[in-house]
C-alpha cells in the first residue's frame, strides 16, 4: 500500500477502493513491462555494443519470425481486454447512483460552486451526511466546468444546457477538496470548494440552522453570508483591492465612472440592477463578465446584501453621506 | 577502389566543396521562397518549424517559471492563460504536425524513392506558404488581443471570451490545409514515383509511416477545417451550433474537435516511428526485424486511430455505451504500438550497436514512448480516467508520447540526416552531452507530473494548493535542464555548418537510396536513377573513416530471395 499512498491521494468514498484496485492492476502490469523493455534496451545496448576489433558486425540472425510476432501480440491483447473490462465495470458503478440517494443540485459558474439542498437552501460548500449515497445533479450557468473530488475519485463535467449526474458515499467524516477540472478562464484555479462530511446526526442539525439564516441573523450579517456563499469574493474584494470586479470596500455611496462614459452613484437601485442585469452599467476599467443573479437571489436576499455593502462603506466617518 | 565504384552507380567519390549542390543551385532569397525543389522546401520547413519550436519552448519555460510558487510568480492569470494556450497552439499546429513530414519528409522521402522530386512540386510550395500564412494569422491574433482558450478552443468558452480567437482559429484552419496538401503529395509520390524494382515491400519503413500519416492528414483534417469554420461562424454571426445559449451543444464541438485531434496525435507519432525504424536498423548494423509487421502496424494505428476520439469525453456526459465502445477501441491501438516496440528490440538483438547521437535519441524514444503508451492504458480505463482526466497525469502522459515520442524522434532524424542535408558532420561528443541534458531534464520535468496528477493536481491552473509545490518546483527545474539541452543542440548544429567535418555520401552506412548521392545532394538528386535493393541490407557496407563514409562491398540483389 506504500505504492498507493505514494501515487494516489487520501481515499474517502466507497467507490475509491474499487478505482484504486483498478489502478493497482494497470500500474503493476505497466511497471512490469516498463522495467522489462528498459532492461532489454540497456542490456542489448551494452552487450551488443560496437567495439572496434571485437564486435564490428552483427551476428547472423533471422529478421522475421511469425511465432515471435504472435507471442508478443496475443498475451498483450488478452491483458488489454482485462484492463478494459475492469475499467468499464467500475465505471458503471461510478455512473449509477443508488435509488435511495440524497439529492443535491450543483451549479457551476465563473468562478464558484453553488450547492442547492432539497429545501431550497444554497451553500458555497457541499455538506453531506456520512455513510449516505449522495446524488449530484450538475449544471452550469455559463461555460463548461468539471466537478472533481480527488478523495472520492469522482469527476464529472458541468456542461451548460444539460444535466450531468454523479454520486458518492463517504464513510469517513471530514473535509475534502473540490476542484474545477475543466478550464474555464481567469479564476479557473480558484474555483475551489469543500465537501464537509458530517458525523451521524449532525448534518440535519447543520442544514436546519443554515437554512433559516435570513430569519435568525441581522440583515448585514446575512448579507455577508450571502456574499461568501454565492461566490462574490471571487471577483469583489472587501479590502479595497480591485479584482475581476470593483472592490466592495467603500463602494456603496460613492460615484463611479462607467465603461460607456458618464458616472453613476452607487445606491440601492444601482446595486439591485447590477445584481440582476450586471452588463447594464459596467464600471470603467472592468469587463462585462458577471453572470446574472436573476431568479437566484430573491428580494430579501438582495436587501441583505445591500445592508452588508453599507457596512463596508463605513457610515462612521468614511466621508460618505 | 575502381571495383567498388562500379558497384555504386549514382554517386561519384567525395568531391570538392564548390561542387554543384542544391544549396548553391540558384542564390538569393527568391530562389528559396519560390523554389519548387523538395529539398529546399524541406529546409524552409525546417527553419520554420524550428522557429516555432523556439517560440513554443519559450512559452513553456515561462509557464513553468510561473508555477514555481503557488501564487503569482512572474505573471497574472490572464497572461498565464494566454501563455499556455500559445504553448499548445504553437507546439501542436506549428511544430509537431508539420515538423517531421514537412522538413525531414519533404527532404528525404523523394530521395528514399530514388526520385527527383515529389509528385506535385507546386502544391508542395503552396503547402509551405499556407503554413507561413497560418503562422502569420497566429501572430496577428497574439498582437491583437491574444487567445486564452487552450489549444482545444472548447466552446462555449472560446465563443464568449475576449481576445482575437477568430484570427487564431483561422490560422489553424490554414495550417490544416497545409497539412492536407503535404499528405496528398506524399501519397501520390509513393504511388507514382517509386522506381523500377521498388515494390511496396521494398519501400523503406519511413515512407510506410509517412503513407499512414498521409491517410490521416487527408481524411481527418477536413473535419477540423469544418469545425473551426463553424466555431468562427458561431462567434461572429451567432449561428447556434455549439453554444447552448444559442441552441447548440458544446459536447458536439468536443466530438468534432477530437475526431480530428486524436488522429492528429498519430500524425505526430507515426512519422516519428518511421524514423526510429530506420535509425535502429542502421545503428544496430542489422536488418530490421519484422519489416511487414512494422509496416502494417503503421497502417493499423492510422485506421484504429480514427475510432478512439471519444476517450477524450469520458467525463463529458457522453452515454455510458459511448464510454464503453471508445474505451474498448482505444485499447486496440495499444497492440500495433507494442508490436513496433518488440520488433525494434528484436532488431537490436545480436546487432553491433553504434551508440551515436541518432541512436541515443532512438533508444530514448523507445523508453519514453513505452512509458507514454503504458500510461495511456491508465487513462483508457474509464473508471481510472474518471480520476485522472484533466489532471497533470494526462499532461505527463501526452508529453511522454509527443515530446518523448515525436520530438525525440525528430532529433534522432535531424542528427541522422543532418550530414545528408548540409554535407557537414556535427560534433558527436556535444551531441551526446545535449542528449543527456534533454533526457535527464525530460524525466525530471514530466515524471513529477505523473505523481502530482495522480494526487489530483488539475491542469491549466495558474495557482495551486501549497501541497503541490515540491512537485511543481522539481518539474520547473527539469524544464530548465531540458532547455539547456536544446540550446546545446542548436549550438552544435550551427557550429557544424561552419566548422563541421565534411560528410561523405553515406556517413552511417545505411542502405536506403538517399545515401547513394553526394552530401549535400545535387539539385536533381541523382545523375541516374539508383538501382533498388533491400533497404536494410546493412551487412553489405564497410566503413571508410578517412572519407567519412561507408561503401558497399556486397552486391545489391543478394537478398532478393528473402522477399517473395
Amino acid at each position: 500500500m506504500i505504492v498507493l499512498s505514494f501515487w494516489l491521494p487520501e481515499r474517502a468514498s466507497t467507490m475509491a477502493r474499487h478505482v484504486d484496485s483498478a489502478w493497482n492492476f494497470v500500474f503493476w502490469v505497466s511497471a512490469f513491462f516498463a522495467v522489462l523493455i528498459t532492461a532489454l534496451i540497456v542490456f542489448f545496448a551494452l552487450k551488443y555494443r560496437y567495439r572496434p576489433g571485437v564486435r564490428e558486425k552483427a551476428d547472423p540472425a533471422p529478421h522475421h519470425h511469425l511465432g515471435l510476432e504472435v507471442a508478443w501480440t496475443v498475451p498483450p491483447t488478452l491483458l488489454v481486454v482485462a484492463f478494459f473490462w475492469v475499467g468499464f465495470r467500475d465505471f458503471m458503478d461510478l455512473a449509477t447512483p443508488p435509488e435511495n440517494s440524497y439529492d443535491v443540485q450543483v451549479t457551476g459558474q465563473k468562478w464558484n460552486w453553488l450547492f442547492t439542498y432539497p429545501g431550497g437552501y444554497v451553500d458555497a460548500d457541499l455538506h453531506v451526511p456520512v455513510d449516505t449515497p449522495i446524488r449530484l445533479t450538475l449544471s452550469s450557468q455559463d461555460v463548461i466546468h468539471s466537478f472533481f473530488v480527488p478523495a472520492f475519485r469522482i469527476k464529472r463535467d458541468v456542461v451548460p444546457g444539460r444535466y450531468n449526474k454523479t454520486w458518492f458515499q463517504s464513510p469517513i467524516p471530514g473535509t475534502y477538496q473540490i476542484f474545477c477540472a475543466e478550464y474555464c478562464g481567469k479564476s479557473h484555479s480558484q474555483m475551489l470548494a469543500k465537501v464537509v462530511v458530517h458525523p451521524p446526526g449532525q448534518f440535519e442539525r447543520w442544514l436546519a440552522d443554515a437554512s433559516n439564516f435570513l430569519d435568525k441573523m441581522p440583515p448585514e450579517q446575512a448579507g455577508e453570508k450571502l456574499y461568501q456563499q454565492r461566490g462574490c469574493p471571487q471577483c469583489h474584494s472587501v479590502d479595497g483591492k480591485p479584482g475581476t470586479g470593483p472592490t466592495f470596500r467603500g463602494l456603496f455611496g460613492s460615484t463611479v465612472a462607467l465603461a460607456t462614459g458618464g458616472a453613476v452613484k452607487v445606491n440601492e437601485n444601482y446595486v439591485r440592477e447590477s445584481i440582476l442585469t450586471p452588463a447594464a452599467k459596467v464600471v470603467a476599467g472592468y469587463e462585462p463578465v458577471m453572470p446574472t443573479f436573476q431568479g437566484r437571489l430573491n428580494d430579501r436576499e438582495i436587501d441583505a446584501i445591500i445592508a452588508y455593502l453599507k457596512t463596508l462603506s463605513g457610515g462612521s466617518g468614511g466621508g460618505h453621506p | 577502389m575502381a571495383g567498388r565504384e562500379a558497384a555504386l552507380p549514382g554517386y561519384a567519390p567525395l568531391r570538392r566543396p564548390e561542387v554543384e549542390s542544391y544549396l548553391n543551385h540558384g542564390t538569393g532569397i527568391r530562389s528559396w521562397i519560390f523554389t519548387l525543389d523538395h529539398k529546399r522546401i524541406g529546409i524552409l520547413y525546417l527553419v520554420s518549424v524550428l522557429t516555432a519550436f523556439l517560440a513554443g519552448g519559450i512559452a513553456a519555460l515561462l509557464v513553468r517559471t510561473e508555477l514555481l510558487t503557488p501564487g503569482q510568480t512572474i505573471m497574472g492569470p490572464d497572461t498565464y492563460n494566454q501563455m499556455f494556450t500559445l504553448h499548445g497552439v504553437i507546439m501542436v499546429f506549428l511544430f509537431m504536425i508539420p515538423a517531421i513530414p514537412g522538413s525531414l519528409g519533404n527532404f528525404i522521402l523523394p530521395m528514399m524513392l530514388g526520385a527527383k522530386d515529389v509528385a506535385f512540386p507546386r502544391l508542395n510550395l503552396m503547402s509551405w506558404w499556407l503554413y507561413v500564412s497560418g503562422a502569420l494569422c497566429a501572430l496577428i491574433s497574439i498582437v491583437t488581443g491574444g487567445v486564452d482558450t487552450g489549444w482545444t478552443f472548447y466552446t462555449p468558452y472560446s465563443t464568449t471570451t475576449s481576445g482575437n480567437v477568430v484570427a487564431m482559429v483561422f490560422g489553424a484552419f490554414l495550417l490544416g490545409f497545409s497539412s492536407i496538401f503535404t499528405g496528398l503529395n506524399f501519397i501520390v509520390t509513393m504511388h507514382k514515383l517509386r522506381p523500377q524494382g521498388m515494390s511496396w515491400f521494398r519501400m523503406p519503413l519511413f515512407p510506410w509511416a509517412l503513407y499512414a500519416t498521409s491517410i490521416i492528414q487527408i481524411l481527418a483534417t477536413p473535419v477540423l477545417g469544418i469545425t473551426l469554420l463553424l466555431l468562427i461562424a458561431e462567434r461572429t454571426l451567432h449561428v447556434g451550433i455549439f453554444d447552448p445559449a444559442l441552441g447548440g451543444d458544446p459536447v458536439l464541438y468536443q466530438h468534432f474537435f477530437w475526431f480530428y485531434s486524436h488522429p492528429a496525435v498519430y500524425i505526430m507519432i507515426l512519422p516519428a516511428m518511421g524514423i526510429i525504424s530506420e535509425v535502429i536498423a542502421v545503428f544496430s548494423r542489422k536488418h530490421i526485424f519484422g519489416y511487414k509487421f512494422i509496416a502494417f502496424s503503421s497502417i493499423a494505428i492510422a485506421l484504429f486511430g480514427f475510432l478512439v476520439w471519444g476517450h477524450h469525453l469520458f467525463t463529458s456526459g457522453q452515454s455510458d455505451l459511448g464510454n464503453m465502445v471508445f474505451s474498448a477501441l482505444t485499447f486496440s491501438v495499444a497492440i500495433p504500438s507494442a508490436i513496433k516496440v518488440w520488433n525494434w528490440l528484436a532488431t537490436m538483438y545480436k546487432g553491433a550497436i553504434h551508440l551515436d547521437t541518432p541512436m541515443l535519441y532512438a533508444l530514448a524514444f523507445i523508453f519514453l514512448f513505452t512509458i507514454g503508451g503504458l500510461t495511456g492504458m491508465f487513462v483508457a480505463m474509464v473508471a481510472v480516467d474518471t480520476h485522472l482526466h484533466d489532471t497533470y497525469f494526462v499532461v505527463a502522459h501526452f508529453h511522454y508520447v509527443m515530446f518523448g515520442g515525436t520530438i525525440t524522434a525528430f532529433l534522432a532524424g535531424l542528427h541522422y540526416w543532418w550530414p545528408k542535408m548540409t554535407g557537414k558532420m556535427y560534433s558527436e561528443r556535444w551531441g551526446r552531452i545535449a542528449w543527456t541534458f534533454i533526457f535527464v531534464g525530460f524525466q525530471v520535468t514530466f515524471f513529477t507530473q505523473f505523481i502530482m496528477g495522480a494526487k489530483g493536481m488539475p491542469r491549466r491552473y495558474w495557482s495551486y494548493l501549497p501541497q503541490f509545490q515540491p512537485y511543481h518546483v522539481t518539474s520547473t527545474i527539469g524544464s530548465y535542464i531540458m532547455g539547456a539541452g536544446f540550446f546545446i543542440v542548436a549550438g552544435l548544429l550551427l557550429h557544424s555548418l561552419y566548422r563541421g567535418r565534411r560528410a561523405g555520401p553515406n556517413p552511417w552506412g545505411a542502405a536506403t537510396l538517399e545515401w547513394e548521392t553526394n552530401s549535400p545532394p545535387p539539385w536533381d538528386n541523382f545523375s541516374e536513377t539508383p538501382v533498388v535493393g533491400d533497404p536494410y541490407d546493412l551487412d553489405a557496407f564497410q566503413p571508410e573513416p578517412e572519407k567519412a563514409t561507408w561503401v558497399r562491398t556486397l552486391p545489391k540483389d543478394r537478398l532478393a530471395e528473402h522477399h517473395g
